[in-house]
């Protein structure tokens, strides 16, 4: 399978980035690590005319300590989230959960940046970041902005990425996680997950949901009942509130709502070990 | 556009589309058929090669992307009639039935044990996870794997 034909821009620095893409407009589409992208464009489902290549950005692969918060290059590939010293003091669930993404060649390429901004509610870290109350540093013409997590993911595949802004940097705060468990199910180890569940535990109880709905999700209702006083397997019970999972040839919505609560369970048990 | 690659430690360089996977790239341009294509979705992991000693699945990469890197594939390993370490290890063990995903097999080992020198089976299953063999035989091929690394006891 081919991709459609396009114009190919390599872009040295973020700068140039932005510019490139201030200059093609909705044509164009950035290109990081391309795990997402090419096989869209592979299957004709994206078309862009122009590519911006930013994968040899390197002044956006990083992982710094900075103070009340870690701050992480959008261009940092997996492989080097998953064997990151900082994180691993800092911040392990980061690590563990790049860890789970796709399988080693696909680590090898795929950045944070690329699936973040890609907005896939099937993707593992969207889902952690959110959790982590991470905030994203987008750069466009008119400069620099600061989202939100809670606020950028808008849609399947639709985030509050501007067509001209580029993503370059994750700040996660600190401390990012005293207690973690990632249960993610699928068929194939290196599959996207059908559904998975993550808990967070830093001081209070963080649970947010892969593959529930068009965005990556907090189970808020499985929150409130944790802070409620509910036990573990009393708050897993409403893992499914308030989500309108996806009906495709892995699972129908309704297999996704017990998968949901089966593991947010596991996942609370682990993290609470 | 004008790329130039460094593959199994030979320069080159050609004009290509910039559309053109670096599996095509490899297969139709520089010649070297051993890399396989087998799913095209980057699921199966036959088209898997090193670039700049990294395993990578070339049906999901552009040429493009690979301008100026150090490729190596399955040709590149074997020094003459002398097998790679791996290579001898899966031919020892018989790490092989059909022998399609053979290729992609050795070279996501290479790469895995570059990063992973002494690994347990279970770093070796988790490892190649992205490598899939249609006749099953995945046994042999751990084997093979734990024995390139002298960590089958």
């Amino acid at each position: 399978m081919i991709p459609a034909p396009f114009d190919y821009v390599r872009a040295g620095s973020a700068d140039e980035a932005v510019a490139a893409l201030a200059e093609h407009g909705d044509d164009a589409k950035l290109l990081a690590g391309g795990m997402s992208l090419l096989p869209l464009m592979k299957l004709r489902l994206a078309t862009p005319t122009v590519l911006i290549d930013v994968g040899r950005v390197r002044e956006l692969s990083y992982v710094r300590d900075a103070g009340d918060h870690l701050a992480v290059g959008a261009l940092t590939r997996h492989r080097d989230l998953e064997t990151s010293d900082v994180l691993a003091t800092h911040c392990a669930p980061l690590r563990t959960v790049a860890s789970e993404v796709g399988d080693n060649q696909v680590r090898h390429r795929g950045t944070i940046g690329g699936s973040v901004a890609h907005g896939d509610p099937a993707s593992d870290l969207p889902a952690l970041l959110l959790a982590l109350d991470a905030t994203f540093v987008v750069r466009g013409p008119g400069g620099e902005r600061t989202l939100a997590a809670a606020d950028f993911f808008h849609g399947f595949l639709e985030t509050a990425l501007e067509p001209d802004e580029l993503l370059t940097e994750i700040r996660v705060p600190k401390p990012g996680g005293t207690g973690f468990a990632y249960e993610k199910f699928q068929r194939r180890a290196q599959d996207w997950a059908i559904v998975g569940a993550m808990a967070v535990r830093n001081g209070d109880t963080r649970v947010a949901l892969v593959n529930m709905g068009g965005t990556p999700l907090r189970a808020l209702a499985v929150e409130e009942a944790l802070a409620g006083g509910a036990s573990v397997e009393q708050a897993a019970e409403h893992a499914a509130e308030g989500t309108e999972p996806p009906g495709d040839i892995n699972a129908t919505p309704e297999y996704r709502e017990h998968l949901a609560r089966v593991l947010v369970r596991r996942a609370l048990e682990a993290a609470s070990a | 556009m004008r790329i130039g690659t460094t593959v199994n430690g030979q320069a080159h360089e050609h004009d290509v589309e910039p559309r053109l996977l670096l599996v095509q790239y490899l297969r139709e341009v520089v010649g070297l058929t051993g890399t396989k294509i087998g799913c095209d979705t980057s699921s199966c992991g036959a088209c898997t090669m090193l670039v700049d000693g990294e395993s990578v699945k070339s049906c999901t990469m552009l040429a493009a992307q690979a301008d100026g890197s150090e490729i190596t594939t399955i040709e590149g390993l074997a020094n003459g009639d002398e097998l790679h370490p791996v290579q001898a290890a899966f031919h020892d063990q018989h790490g092989l039935q059909c022998g399609f995903c053979t290729a992609g097999m050795v070279m996501a080992t290479v790469s895995l044990l570059d990063e992973i020198p002494r690994p347990t089976e279970r770093d070796v299953r988790l490892g190649l996870e992205g490598n899939l063999c249609r006749c099953t035989g995945y046994h042999n091929i751990v084997q093979a794997v734990l024995a390139a690394a002298g960590t089958n006891r």
